[in-house]
């Protein structure tokens, strides 16, 4: 590969970002085309990957790279594959029509600007993450979408309905996106390698599959909101509609689907895999069916199908076969192109029409016959009519399900139940709005604007044109894709022709009928499902609010027990550490043998020698006693004051007497400054007479003390007893002439060798300086 | 506080005590002394200047702000340091030059700057806090 | 005379923290000098303790001929005490003016931070 390419599939990822950043701005100047404008950078990328088409088809994988972090042989590399490559081209092509279509139905909304930059991120993420190759970066992406997905949802921030939808959708989806990232993790320590393409089949025979594949799982049932976690997506609802097309239907959640795919090759196939996947879709299909036929209102109900699809494709990666996998390419392309398509439709009525409630609509096919077109082809391809994509994708998952064993059937009669009931609502959604009697709306609608049209128009037309080419659409779609995910060649065996002899047909006509049965069945059905859900009382939703105000409650509950606002036992509990920390290696394991060689156990006497100190000596020391007891026992200010001063001048005295004049000149200096400044500010303040504290306060503080101290003489005992490395001092020493020039040695350190330090001192002290004048200032404002 | 004999030896004990404080600054190279100490000296004279004459006539008195004498301490205190990027060495490399003015020579160097930052920056910060907390007392 | 000093030293930090756990800021206040005092004797026995000539070298001279006090723990301290000064000073105007408004020197009664009936976080989105 050339250096180009590289650069270029990297840019593919980078260019939305970028676009994100400018987005407000361009939305400034270029007010009621900001989304043409915007639209151009998906389009630039959708017309890019369709270049990239033909290699890849011809080698099967481009990859990429372009420098990370070098020092720790990271590198930001990409990968095309088929499979990726498919998911790419959804993203950016429906992201196109969403960016246009946003431009119309945000009109005039004050922070649209705001919402084309998340939008765009989103679109940079998504793409990064599809496209991604080194582990690290599909991780990055991967939290890049929850966050963008957290910011489009709540982007109507002031209703409360819209931030619990983004907490949730963050909250539910960060737990899946900490999985994926020790999960990650785990395949790197088992491969040792940070790239997903860079390994085969390391990971099913090591101890490490049983946990890397429930990190994978969990992730993936999150993102792609599979039972028990699906309750975010219909929440996720509270997104404006561009959002819920793109986002919630077509793309982010599809990234759940797609690193189920991705992993196929190396952790699939195994009955644990297969079980889990099988059993947890298939009850997500049935569930997020039966969830949507329980709605009235138009959005709600198509979040629900999503959750169906998503577990129909779940449940499809886990069958695992060929023909599986080939339904599982064809249903991701068919879904997101009707999925966005209906999403589209009913943002337009909305829009148009004022009211999303299925029961409230009828007749619009008059005043909006585009807007019905849209939602026609969206529909029929939905149902699974032929002609479309989503026959070929029915036909596919009944393909492989053809050898008559009860865990073949089984799974069979969940499949067109699923696709009935799904067939169902698209009858529903398409046909009650659109035909039948007018009924009055809120607002009296027409025609949605043509940017909202183009949308749904394109993208079901986009699936009929794929549908009547079987063998382009085997070769470029099916195939490539197929392969990537199964990890060997597909081969693709689509047609337009029918057999009446093939299973597969009559049980595609006994999915219509039964749909067509759900559809006119809807109103009875609604009414059965909805009484159940009353029985049953408590949701999932219910429950997350029930765990998430118990967290906010259990928070507060710790906060308050080690924020309990009592100073002194914050200190008593950093001294209690203290004494343990002192007490525990000097005392308890042992330090204290330093000071008193085994050697010398017996031999108490030679340790236990008169120190050798001069009489005025003793006298500097006792000093310094009698000012510290005094401090302790100052019955007033003055005597406070001035035992204060006594204990700082001992101190004064010990430095000149053991060395260091320059020590005793700047604390006799300090001390006698300190008595002045307390002097001044003391009188003004009221020291008890007694001390405030209770005896058993006072012993708990007093034996604290006392241990800290014994323990800090100890330590230092010990210190003293060891060696000291002279080694910085006898070079100070040494060269404080030669090559200072100065024969202090003490102020050659402060200014020459350690001036950078002092620097930083001058300044701590001249920031205390000005902390006092601004806290004195203020005292003068206030009186 | 306000004795008349405190008041009027209270000049001459600052003007002495000032003169000290340089000279302690300037030795400190060589011997006992040193920004530090000679700030801390030259504070303990304007407190008791504050305290004698009022921090109002000891603020007239010094002229400039003590806390824009400290900070003109630290410039001059980080400009030393700069000094050696003109011989090219690293930040804070020492400079010495040796005036000969007759009979004696008399060194100069960045390390003697610094430490007259040094006792700008004590000598302003604690004289304005001194000045700061007497004037609180007689307002 | 080492033991002399190290048992001075566990005085000063066991009168220091005495007085920094009284609930009173003032003698709060003089505990942190007690405590600092400490540290400073602290290091400085740490870096051993000499009778010998101050670490100045005399005139004249290249090196000290005879052995002199060890001048890096010296050298730290300079700068920790009139730090701890210029802190102390903060301290003591900081206490001063949270006597001034809060008419209080008992930490327990200054709980403008944290107060006793502070609310429950809101259950809320």
């Amino acid at each position: 590969m050339e250096l180009g390419t590289d650069a270029s599939i990297a840019l593919v990822a980078i260019a939305p970002f970028a676009a994100a950043v400018l987005a407000p701005l361009v939305h400034h100047f270029s007010r009621p085309f900001a989304g043409w404008v915007l639209a151009l950078v998906p389009a630039g990328i959708v017309w890019f990957l369709l270049t990239m088409v033909d290699p890849v088809l011809a080698t099967g994988a481009i990859s990429a790279r372009i420098g990370w972090v070098p020092a720790y042989g990271l590198d930001l590399s990409f990968y095309v594959d088929g499979l990726s490559l498919i998911f790419a081209l959804t993203i950016a092509g429906v992201g196109t029509l969403v960016t246009l279509y946003a431009g119309a139905y945000l009109k005039g909304h004050a922070h649209l600007g705001r919402f084309f930059a998340f939008l765009m991120a989103f679109m940079g993420a998504m793409l990064g993450l599809v496209l991604a190759d080194n582990m690290l970066a599909l991780f990055l992406f991967w939290e890049a979408t929850s966050v963008t997905s957290f910011l489009l949802i709540g982007f109507d921030n002031s209703r409360m309905a819209a931030r619990r939808g983004a907490i949730q959708a963050l909250a539910i989806t960060n737990i899946g996106g900490m999985a994926l990232l020790v999960g990650l993790l785990l395949v790197h320590q088992a491969t040792g390698v940070w790239e997903l393409s860079a390994f085969g089949d390391e990971i099913r025979g090591s101890a490490f599959y049983g946990p890397v594949l429930a990190c994978f799982l969990l992730a993936a049932f999150t993102k792609s909101a599979q039972l028990p976690f699906h309750f975010w997506l219909p929440n996720a609802m509270e997104a404006p509609t561009p959002v819920s097309a793109f986002l919630h239907s077509a793309t982010m959640v599809q990234a759940g689907v797609y690193l189920l795919a991705r992993v196929t090759p190396w952790l699939g196939g195994t009955p644990v895999w297969t079980g889990i996947l099988v059993s947890i879709g298939g009850a997500t299909l049935l569930w997020g069916a039966l969830g949507a036929l329980r709605q009235t209102d138009l959005k709600q109900m198509l979040a629900q199908t999503t959750i169906a699809s998503l577990g129909l494709s779940v449940l499809l990666l886990g069958l695992g076969s060929s023909y599986a996998i080939s339904a599982v390419v064809l249903y991701f392309v068919a879904h997101a192109l009707y999925k966005a398509g209906l999403f589209m439709v009913v943002g337009a009525v909305d829009h148009e029409a004022g009211t999303r409630d299925i029961t409230l609509l009828g007749g619009l096919a008059d005043r909006m016959p585009v807007t019905f077109i849209g939602a026609a082809l969206a529909g029929l391809a939905m149902v699974g009519l032929p002609l479309t994509l989503g026959f070929f994708a029915k036909e596919e998952m009944y393909l492989g399900l053809l050898h008559w064993q009860w865990s073949d059937i089984a799974t069979l009669v969940v499949l067109v139940a699923g696709n009935a009931l799904l067939a169902g609502i698209a009858m529903l959604v398409v046909v009650k709005p659109f035909l039948g009697p007018e009924l009055p709306t809120p607002k009296a609608g027409h025609e949605a604007p043509v940017t909202m049209l183009v949308g749904p128009i394109l993208l079901g037309a986009a699936g009929m044109v794929a549908a009547v080419m079987p063998d382009w659409l085997g070769q470029t779609l099916l195939q490539p894709g197929a392969s990537a995910i199964l990890g060997q060649p597909v081969e693709s065996h689509l047609s337009l022709a029918i057999h009446p002899a093939n299973p597969v047909l009559w049980l595609s006509l006994a999915t219509w009928a039964l749909g067509f049965l759900v559809y006119q069945q809807a109103a009875t059905l609604r009414t059965v499902l909805r009484r159940l859900e009353a029985r049953l009382g408590w949701t999932a939703d219910k429950m997350f609010d029930a765990l998430m105000f118990g967290l906010i409650r259990f928070a507060g509950a710790v906060t308050r027990l080690l924020h309990h606002g009592r100073l002194e036992l914050y200190l008593v509990t950093v001294f209690a550490v203290l004494a343990v920390a002192l007490i525990v290696p000097v005392g308890v394991l042992g330090g204290y043998q330093l000071l008193l060689p085994n050697a010398e156990l017996g031999n108490w006497s030679a340790w236990l020698t008169w120190p050798e100190l001069a009489l005025y000596e003793w006298g500097v020391v006792l000093l310094a006693l009698v000012g510290l007891l005094a401090v302790l026992a100052a019955p007033n200010r003055l005597v406070a004051i001035i035992a204060l001063g006594i204990q700082g001048a001992a101190v004064a005295l010990i430095f000149l007497l053991f060395g260091a004049p320059d020590l005793a000149f700047t604390q006799f200096t300090v001390e006698v400054l300190s008595v002045v400044i307390l002097a001044l500010v003391m009188t003004r303040l009221r020291l008890d007479e007694r001390d405030p504290r209770e005896w058993e306060d006072l012993a708990r503080d007093g034996t604290l003390a006392l241990v800290c101290g014994a323990g800090i003489s100890l330590l230092l005992m010990v210190v003293l007893a060891g060696d000291l490395d002279t080694r910085l001092s006898d070079f100070f020493a040494a060269t404080s002439v030669p090559i200072a020039h100065g024969a202090n040695v003490v102020n050659v350190i402060l200014v020459d060798y350690r001036g950078f330090d002092t620097l930083g001192e001058i300044a701590v002290v001249m920031g205390a300086g000005m902390a006092v004048m601004a806290l004195l200032r203020r005292r003068k404002v206030a009186s | 506080m306000n004795t008349i004999i405190f008041r009027t030896m209270a000049p001459i004990i600052v003007c002495i005590m000032l003169v000290y404080a340089v000279y302690i600054c300037l030795r400190g190279h060589n011997e006992p002394g040193g920004g530090f100490i000679g700030g801390l000296i030259a504070a303990s004279s304007i407190a008791i200047l504050g305290m004698a004459n009022g921090a109002e006539a000891t603020r007239r008195a010094l002229r400039v702000d003590p806390l824009s004498i400290a900070g003109i301490g630290v410039q001059i205190a980080a400009l030393s340091g700069l000094a050696s990027l003109f011989t090219g060495s690293p930040f804070m490399t020492s400079i010495w030059l040796y005036l000969e003015l007759g009979e004696t020579i008399v060194p100069l160097s960045t390390p003697m700057a610094f430490d007259i930052g040094v006792f700008l920056v004590v000598f302003g910060t604690i004289s304005a806090i001194a000045l700061g907390l007497e004037e609180g007392e007689a307002g | 005379m080492d033991q002399v000093l190290a048992v001075l030293v566990g005085c000063f930090m066991a009168v220091g923290i005495y007085l920094l756990l009284s609930r009173s800021v003032i003698r709060m206040l003089l505990g942190l000098v007690v405590f600092g005092n400490g540290v400073n004797l602290l290091i400085f026995t740490a870096g051993r303790l000499t009778r010998a000539a101050a670490p100045i070298i005399p005139a004249g001279l290249a090196q000290a001929e005879g052995p002199m006090a060890n001048p890096l723990p010296q050298a730290l301290i300079l700068t920790a005490i009139v730090i701890g000064f210029a802190m102390f000073s903060f301290l003591l105007v900081l206490a001063y003016r949270a006597y001034q408004s809060l008419d209080a020197d008992d930490t327990d009664t200054m709980r403008v931070a944290e107060p006793v009936d502070a609310p429950n976080p809101p259950l809320s989105y």
